[in-house]
This record gives structure tokens, sequence and C-alpha cells, in this order.
């Protein structure tokens, strides 16, 4: 309802506008239900072994790579396009910073130890930015389609990688940037901060900037929005650069995490990271989509992996069931209409 | 005449709405026959229940060339010889004309494509009304007068003795529109019954024979066509009168805002120049094809002249983008409302405020949702823009309802010229008189108002001066208080 | 047929020719090994894989859908497929037949859930892409097989030809099989009532159905035909590689994708042809290997596939563009 009379007051009110927020369109309740059933079901399979620190510790450790790379794919999605390059662009510039930082650290001390870092994550950003550009203008400008386009820029920047490396893994990173993988603060893990720091202000970049209005805007009808005076071009080109950040954040992740890069590496999370925002309510045909939904669906993908590996199944047996959520959540509302439920 | 088709005690409910109440409608072999009504009247129900996409309720009947129906499915319509040419024409862009025309009567089961059958049926339904178009070319290359020909064409070829034709000539030019009432003459003299599905009637009610009313599910009557005119069917569509006078305003003292000197664009328009004064509303009419939303286009900074100049009060003006115009106070409602004057699929909201969104912006850039709330209630309101949530898609609203929002998100941005193109199209005649009045307010207040249209006396009786457009330049100027209708048509089609 | 001329020169197909016949020139003046009997052979034998496939996807892409399970459609076909001509002995017609059926059931199952529980075909092709590889190499633990029956590892070789060099040429199981699916989709699209109303259903759904066209039964084609390519093309895989495994093909889809759209097919639909999507191939083909022959370290092939990609249809589409300047919707 756009005008509710008077939000509730009290200690409750942030927990209630949380839940409402999580809760308000029919696509993240239908989410939260799934969430709150698979929970149980999974606490009842495995017993407390589910619910101990460990167990949400780790979940909150794997969440944040595919997070990150499914809000690349998710701007996009918004937008109408789509960006298949955001693996390769996260490898590529995991392997500039990790060469930065493996070149040039060793030896370094203070100052220096600190500056050759951010310039290695700047000059990550930078590469990812180039990319971004690239894509952008050939998606905005020349007006070829970004699945084509993109999938361009996959090749090519892959192959730069490939080229650059002959194919190797860049290892023996720094522990700071290690930490950024794999440790925590206060318990939590500080890529799950990292995720933060970036799921935010995306998220208030799609729902309350004219940016984002334009975003939705662009992804039902592009040619109608630049009627109303968006330079919709303008547009377009920051959505595949934002796009191409966030991959370099999610390269940084990776790297930190594995304490190495490599031009080849989570490749299979290509088609997985469409899935997670479609499965979040983001609509594959452009104009729909919010970060809570994408996130609570993350949330069950994850929450799917760990409790089939607290079982010993297999990560494939995960990948089917992946697939089988998605198809059922997607059909649900189809199916009921089909039986006539509602009209 | 023999009666084709005899509809007796039709009645259709969809939910709690009542959509057809027992209409009676009989359509006679070589005849044309109109059917009229506003959005919501009825006449979409049915057409789907003629060509058998819906059944009406028990009770009802359906003959067709005596033999009795309780309803039709599809097949069993076109079996019967009914067809219907949508609006959209439901061609196939990417196939050639041959198999356009010829893809429905050879669909079947798995068999080799008869290429000499397709052509020989294309051609034979060609030759049945004397059309000659290129068996091979492809349907997107051509015009929208020939894709329609194409869809006669096909309608032909399925051997039609009903034709139902829904907004024919929404799209064509005069010239087209002439073209196509010849072929329904012709149709008609080899017995086949026309039915005109339409908004639009003075071009229509030229070949009909008679003309049937229908307003809010009910026949309001079926009369002789020679005994309509626009006028008295407007009355009996809505059951309302509408009078507007033809008052001289004298313009002269005000300012002027907008003015053009020699301004051309080849191929669009050429040597235009004109002047607009605050709160004026000038018309601007000629045939499709006048170079007229070309020339809006330009003023919108979408479509740059190659000659000439634009002074806005006074200053020259060079624009290279709409968001030019718009922080110049230039506004365009575009004629095509469902694919550039609004995003559809999007809330009314969003669409309202679209226009303005850097306006909006406060503190760190982002939009505060007050504010913008604020906004979109202050529009709905001003213009009593009919909604239940400002966030429901804006195809959920009525085509008066949704001009409405195309009107608030150009007045939200305060302009000083708005350039209406076609701001009544697909708007039910009720609905246009509310337009109409927000127009009249916006002039009132000191907006420079362009109104383009083909509708003669939607300009004549809504503007202050007329300017006639004929192959992209200025062919006539007329006060609109010492003209008349007949005036201008004779210039517009001189 | 100067008029049918002119309508090519404005095509797709003629701007990908142009580009193909300058790499070729260019390949065959600048290496030796490119124009030669036996590296044309290879080519053809070892992107028969992608053609076939490719010729499925034009299909379903002319249709107005989208597939991409059908790496693991043709992962799942070829292990059944195998397993069982290991345990029984099988024979050619046998397994073909075989991981055709496979190929055909699991298209199907993505045509009821896009068709009847209408959900978009990216959807549903992400959703049993996952489902179908998963559910692969969950239950045949990623084992793979490597001793294939000898007259499957052996092959057929037709029309042999041996050259002074003693290498040997002719017509080999992928060849065929490609030449066959080829034909068969050229057939298919061009020549049958089906394949007209596939073009016309992805040109305008909503008109297809009003004119009583039997989209449900159309949707089933597609994809069991894309089904059927994945079955075959599968087979022929496992031939060239001499084993089974199952985690190899998937993966693939978008170079298949990346093939056909090249090759002029659209994403929306209706547009697309079977000389088009062997352009495309070809392209992709020929780049590759003459950036082999020419020398160029293997590591940086894929930046120039990719850079090639990216120029070539950015050309296209500033072609295009200039066609419609002065058109007042740009």
């Amino acid at each position: 309802m756009s005008n509710a009379p008077h939000p509730p007051r009290g200690p409750d009110a942030a927990l209630m506008s949380l839940i409402g927020s999580l809760t308000g369109d029919v696509t993240n309740r239908r989410l939260a239900i799934l969430l709150v059933a698979l929970v149980a079901v999974f606490g009842l399979i495995i017993g407390e072994g589910f619910f101990t620190k460990a167990t949400v510790q780790s979940m909150a450790f794997q969440l944040p790579e595919l997070g990150i790379l499914s809000l690349a794919m998710m701007i996009t999605l918004i937008s109408g396009g789509l960006n298949l390059s955001i693996i390769s662009t996260a490898n590529l510039c995991a392997l500039a910073m990790a060469y930065i930082m493996t070149k040039m650290l060793p030896g370094t001390e203070g100052f220096a130890f600190v500056g050759w870092q951010i310039v290695a994550i700047a000059v990550g950003l930078l590469i990812a930015s180039i990319i971004g550009l690239v894509n952008g203008f050939i998606i905005a400008y020349l007006g070829v389609s970004p699945i084509l386009t993109t999938l361009g820029t996959m090749t090519m920047v892959k192959g730069i990688g490939i080229g650059m490396t002959r194919g190797n893994v860049i290892s023996g990173l720094p522990d700071s940037i290690v930490f950024l993988g794999n440790g925590t603060v206060l318990g939590i893990p500080t890529a799950m901060l990292v995720f933060a720091v970036v799921t935010i202000p995306m998220a208030i970049a799609l729902g309350r900037t004219p940016f984002g209005a334009a975003t939705y805007m662009i992804g039902s009808n592009e040619k109608a929005t630049q009627f109303s005076g968006i330079d919709t071009k303008r547009v377009i080109l920051r959505i595949y650069v934002i796009s191409s950040l966030l991959a370099a954040v999610a390269g940084l992740v990776m790297m930190a995490r594995f304490n190495s890069a490599n031009a080849s590496y989570a490749e299979s999370y290509l088609l997985v990271t469409i899935l997670a925002a479609v499965l979040g309510g983001v609509d594959p045909m452009g104009g729909f989509g919010k970060i809570a939904g994408v996130i609570l669906s993350l949330v069950i993908l994850q929450v799917i992996s760990s409790a089939f590996n607290l079982l010993n199944f297999s990560q494939f047996l995960t990948l089917a069931i992946w697939g089988a959520i998605l198809v059922g959540v997607t059909a649900v509302p189809n199916i009921r209409k089909r039986l006539g439920l509602i009209d | 005449m023999p009666t084709f088709l005899e509809l007796t005690h039709i009645s259709k409910r969809f939910g709690g709405v009542q959509a057809l109440a027992d209409v009676d409608l009989t359509l006679e072999s070589g005849e044309v026959h109109c059917l009229v009504g506003e959005n919501g009247s009825g006449k979409s129900t049915l057409i789907k229940i003629i060509s058998g996409v819906q059944p009406p309720e028990a009770g009802g009947k359906i003959i067709i060339e005596s033999r009795e129906y309780s309803h039709l499915n599809p097949v069993e319509s076109t079996r019967a010889g009914i067809q219907v040419i949508y609006q959209d024409l439901s061609l196939f862009p990417n196939l050639t004309v041959a198999e356009n025309i010829g893809v429905g009567q050879h669909l079947g089961g798995f068999h080799s494509v008869d290429w000499n059958a397709i052509r020989a049926t294309a051609k034979r339904a060609m030759e049945r009304i004397g059309v000659n178009l290129d068996l091979d070319v492809k349907v997107e290359d051509l015009s929208i007068a020939n894709r329609q020909l194409v869809a006669i064409c096909r309608a032909m070829a399925a051997d039609a003795k009903l034709v139902i034709m829904d907004e024919p000539t929404a799209s064509l030019t005069r010239h087209e529109v002439d073209a196509l009432l010849a072929l329904v003459r012709e149709l008609k003299k080899k017995g086949i019954c026309i039915v005109f599905v339409s908004h639009r009637l003075d071009e229509v009610l030229e070949v009909a024979e008679r003309v049937t009313v229908l307003r809010d599910g009910k026949k309001v009557g079926t009369y002789d066509a020679k005994e309509m005119n626009d006028h008295k069917l407007a009355v009996l569509m809505t059951g309302k009168e509408f009078h507007y006078d033809l008052a001289a305003i004298d313009l002269s003292a005000r300012k002027t805002v907008l003015s053009t000197r020699h301004l051309s664009r080849k191929g669009d328009y050429k040597d235009i120049s004109f002047d607009l004064r605050e709160g004026e509303i000038l018309g601007i009419t000629g045939l499709l094809g006048s170079g007229r939303t070309e020339l809006a286009l330009s003023l919108f900074g979408m479509n740059p002249p190659d000659g000439g100049e634009i002074h806005l009060n006074g200053k020259r003006l060079a624009l290279t983008s709409n968001r030019e115009a718009i922080d110049n106070g230039i506004a365009y409602v575009s004629e095509d409302r469902l694919t550039l004057g609004l995003v559809l699929e999007q809330p009314i909201a969003s669409n309202t405020i679209v226009t303005i969104l850097d306006k909006l912006k406060g503190f760190m850039g982002l939009i505060p949702q007050a504010a913008r709330q604020s906004t979109v209630d202050r529009w709905v309101k001003d213009l009593s823009i009919k909604v239940s949530n400002t966030n429901n898609p804006v195809k959920t609203l009525s085509g008066g309802n949704q001009q409405r929002v195309v009107l608030a998100k150009w007045m939200a941005t305060a302009p000083r010229v708005l350039i209406l193109d076609s701001p009544t199209v697909g708007v039910d005649i009720s609905a246009k008189d509310g337009i109409y009045e927000i127009v009249r307010g916006l002039a009132a207040k000191g907006v420079a108002v362009i109104l383009i249209s083909d509708e003669i006396p939607e300009v004549l009786y809504h503007s202050h001066r007329i300017l006639i457009m004929r192959n992209g330049r200025i062919t006539g100027e007329f006060e609109a208080h010492k003209s008349s209708e007949d005036v201008l048509r004779v210039a517009v089609n001189a | 047929m100067p008029e049918n001329f002119a309508r090519f020169r404005r095509s797709h197909e003629f701007w990908l020719l142009s580009v193909i016949l300058i790499l070729v020139v260019g390949l065959s003046v600048m290496t030796e090994g490119f124009l030669t009997l036996q590296n044309l052979f290879d080519l053809l034998t070892s992107y028969a894989f992608l053609g076939i496939l490719a010729s499925g996807l034009l299909v379903v892409l002319i249709s107005g859908g989208i597939d991409i399970s059908f790496t693991a459609t043709a992962s799942i076909a070829q292990y059944i497929t195998m397993l069982l001509a290991n345990k029984y002995g099988l024979n050619w017609f046998i397994v073909f037949a075989m991981a055709s059926v496979v190929g055909i059931a699991l298209g199907a199952i993505n045509a009821v859930l896009i068709d009847r529980l209408n959900i978009s075909s990216i959807i549903v092709s992400i959703a049993t892409l996952n489902i179908f590889y998963g559910l692969l190499v969950f239950i045949t633990g990623g084992k793979y097989i490597y001793s294939l029956p000898p007259w499957f590892s052996h092959g057929i070789y037709w029309f042999e030809y041996v050259d002074a060099d003693e290498i040997s040429y002719g017509i080999n199981l992928q060849i065929l099989a490609l030449a066959v699916m080829f034909t068969l989709t050229w057939l298919i699209l061009n020549r049958t009532n089906i394949g007209r109303q596939i073009y016309a259903l992805g040109g305008n759904r909503e008109a297809a159905q009003r004119l009583g066209f039997n989209v449900f039964r159309l949707n089933i084609l597609v994809y069991c035909y894309m089904g059927l390519t994945a079955g075959v093309a599968s087979l022929i895989q496992a031939q060239l590689a001499q084993s089974v495994a199952p985690t190899v093909l998937v993966g693939k889809e978008l170079d298949v994708l990346a093939a056909v759209v090249l090759g002029g097919a659209s994403l929306a639909g209706g547009v697309g042809t079977v000389f088009g999507t062997i352009l495309g191939l070809t392209l992709l083909a020929v780049m590759q290997n003459g950036l082999i022959l020419l020398g160029v370290s293997s590591y940086y092939s894929q930046f120039f596939v990719g850079l090639v990609i990216l120029l070539s249809v950015s050309a296209t589409a500033l072609s295009a563009r200039r066609k419609r300047k002065g058109v007042m919707t740009e």
C-alpha cells in the first residue's frame, strides 16, 4: 500500500520493517516461506548440527562470492540485458591484483606494504571499469545485443587472463588479503562484511536514486524511457561499469578465499548467478527485481548447499535441487492460475 | 439481402462485470456494418463470441446461414466463413507475402511445403479483390497499408463470408483509407459482409449501410448509416451531449514564447515558420506523413533540423537532446502512448516522476520517499486520475487515465511549451473531454500548447489557431472562430 | 537474378561470408597448412559436435525460445548409451536410436515445462541444465567410461582415400553426422509446413495462436529436435574423444550459442538460417584454426576469438545503423 497510515513504533519497529521489506511483495513472501520450511526440514533431519555456530559461519563464508557475482548479473538483468563476462572479469581483475601483490609486496613494510595493496586493488577496479565501458559502449551506443557483446568480452577477457599467465595460478598473497577471505571480525566473516559493504549501496542505488529508477524503466521499455528525457545510453553504460566493478570485488573475495588467482576459476558460477537472480524475483526479460529477493534466494541456495554438505550429499545433487527449486518457485503462480485459484 | 449471421439474446459476464447484456444483431451478406461503442462497451466481447474465442451465456443463439449454434469454437467460426482482422493485423513480419496469405490454408500434419500451392492460394486471393503485391517480399518490408492488404487477402484465402475489421483506418493516410474503402466496396459486391469496429467513423460512414451502437454492454440500437454523423453517434455512444464553442480570444498582446524560422529537415519538412504565444493553443493538422510528428520531434530535440532556427523566449535554441528541450521548458506527449508515452509494465508512480527524477533528488543524490509519494499523490489528485494504488502497473488503467498519467509526467516538468501529438488516440469520447479540459486549463495558466491531430474537429474546437501541413510544408493558416470543419477538411485534402 | 543478389548483398550472411573469405584468402596466402585437405578434414571433424548442436539450437531460436540445457542432455544421452552399449554390445543403429530417444525425452521435459507451466524458456533451461547435469554426476559419481565397444571406437570411414604422405581421408562418422543433421535441419525449416510454422511462431506468437496453430505441438517438436541433435552430437563426440566423461560437455553451451547468434539468428525469434549458422560456425572455426597455424600462442587464441566476435558484431551493428540513418526512430 502506498500510504500506510502509521508505521508501528517502539522496539519492534525496526524488526517489523525488516520483515516487512523482506515479505512485502509476493515473491519475497514465497521465498521467505520456502526458507523457513527448508530450515525446519533440515533442522529435523540433521538435528542440532545444523544450527551450530560453525555451520552458520561456514555459510557466511561461502555466500559472498556467489552473492556479489549475482548482484553483478542482477543489475544488468533488471535493465533488460545480461552480463556473461562477469566471471572472466572477476578472474582477470584478481589476476592483476594478485600479480601486483605478489611481485611488489614482498620485502615492503608499513606504508609501502599498505600502499601497494591499495594500488593493486585500484588497478583491479580500473581494469573492471575498462571492461564495463567496452560492454556498455557496444551495447548502448552501437546497439548490439547484450548477450553477443558480453559473450565476446567474456571470451576476450578470459583470453587475456590465459595469455598473460599461460593458464597458471598466481598464489601466495599477503596475510592481510587472505584475512579478507578467511578471517572474521566479531565472529562475522570478513567476506560477509565486504558483501554487506557492496550490497547496501547497491540497494540504495537501485531503490532510491534517479539512476535506479531509470534502470527499472529501461528494463521494461528503453524507448519510452528515452522519450521521457532520460539519457538511457549513459545509464546503460553505467550499469555495465557497475556490473564490472562488482565482478572485480567478487574477484578480490575469491582471490582472498583461495589465496590464489587463475583465469578460469569459478566458471560454473556463471549460469548459477542467473539462477540465483531469477529465483530472487528478477525478471529475465527486465524491469523487475529487488535486492532483498536476491539475498533471500542466495540464503536459500546456501542453506541447501550447506545442509547437503552436512548430510554428505554430492554437491551435484545440490545443483540439481537448485534447478528444481527454480522451476518450482516460478511455476507456483502459474499452476495456481491454471487451477483457477487466482484469476 | 440474405441474412448471414443472426445473434439473439447474447449475454456475457466476466466475474462481476456484465460485459454484454441481451444483445441482438443481424448481419446481412453484402452489407457494410459499423459496430461502435466506447472502451468497455462490449464491442470486443461481441467479436470474441462471433469468432468463437468466448462462449456466450446460456440462452443466447447464434444462427449462421440458418444453422443454429449455442456457441462457436474458433474452428467452427472459421469454417463458417468468419474472419477477424485485428488491429495489429496478426501477420508474420519475417515471412513473405505469399506465406502470410497461404499459411493458414496449409497447416495440417507433418508434410512437405507445397510452395506452388501456397503461391497459387495467395495469387487467387489477391486476384479476387484486385490487389497486386510481390509475393516474395517479406511483410516487414511493406507499408502499413500494404500489410493490411495482406491481412485482407489472408481472410479471402480462407473463403471469408464475413470479415470483421478492428480499427482498420487507425494508421493509414487519407489516400490509403480511400483505397481501403474502394476495396471494401469491391468485397461488398461479391456478397461479403464487412463489419467495421472503430472509434473514428467519419470515413467509415461513407461506405456503411448500418451502424450498431453499444453502450455499457447493451445495444443502444441499429441505425441507417445515412442518417448518422459523428456528433449523433457520439451522443448515442456516451449518452451525453458534448458541445464546444468557437470563441474568439484576442492573444495579440501576449508574449511570443516559441517561434521557428524557415525550419527544415530533409525528407521530413521544409521551410516551417510560425509563432506561438503564451496561453495560445495552436492546432496543427494534416494527413499522416505530412511531417507533423517529425516537426514536433525536432522541437523536442529528438530530430535535429538541418536548416532554419528555433527561438524560445527570443533566444535561439540548438537542441541536441530531449533533456535539453525539457530543461528549456518544452514537453512532448507522443502519439504512441503505448510504446513511447508510457512504460506500461512499470508502476503509475514511476511513470509520473520519470521526467523529474533529477529534480526530486535530495541529500546525497537520493530521492526522498516522502517527497516522491507526495509528488505522485498531488498529480493523481490534480488530474483526477482514477487509481487504487499508485504502485500498480500503469497498464492496469483505462486509456483515458493512462493519458492523464502522460500529461501528469509532463506537467510535472512545469513546461512553457507543451506539444501534444494526437493526445486522444484510443481514448473514449467522454475521457477525451477530460483531457481537453486539462489542456484548456494549462493554456489559461499561460502555457503555450501545440495540438497536433488528424481529427479535424479536435483541432478546430480546441485550438485558437490552426496550421495545415501537407508534404512537409505549412499550406494554410486559419483562425478557429472564423473557420469550420468543412473549410479545414478542404484545406487538408486539397 | 540481379534482384536476389541485391537482396543477398544486404543480408547478414553476405557480411559474414565476406569476413570469412577475407580470412580464408589471408590464411591461404600466409600459411601453408591452411588450405590443405588434411586441415579442412580435421576442422570439419573437430567442429562437427558444435555444428550439430548449433543446428538444433537454431531451430529453438527461430521458434522464439532458447535452450541451454542441451550440453547436459548430451552428457546424459552419451553416458546411458555407452553404458548399455558396453553391456549388451549393440550396433550403430541402436546406439544412435537410443541416444536420440534419451535426447528427445529430455527435450520433451523442457517443452512441457515451458508450454504447460508457461515459464520462460531461459528459466526452464537454466533449471533443467542444473537438474540434468547435477543428477547425472551425482548418480554416476562423475566416473569416466574409458573403454568403448571396439566397433564404436573404430568408427566408420567411407570413401577412404590415402594421399602420397599416407594420410587417409574419407567421410568419417563426424562429417557424416554433421552433413546429415544440417541437411535435415534445412529440410525441416524450409521444406516442411512445420518448419514454416516454426518461423511463423517465432515471428508472431499471438498471431500463430489466433490462426489456429498447435503451439504446444510445435514447442514439443522444437525442443525434442534440440534433444535429438544433442543425442546425435553426444555420440560423435564420444567417438572422437574415445571416452565418455560426464563433466566435459557442460560449459560448451555458450560456444554453440555464439555460433548460432553470430550466424544471424535473433534471440527475439523468427530469424535465422542454416546457411547463416554454418557461416557463424565457420567463422569461429577458421579463426581458431588460423590463429594456431599463424603460430599465435594457443594461450592467446581465446583473446582473438573474443576480439573478432566483438569487431564483427560491432561492424554489423554500425552498418545496420547507417542503413537506418535518417529514419525518425533513431
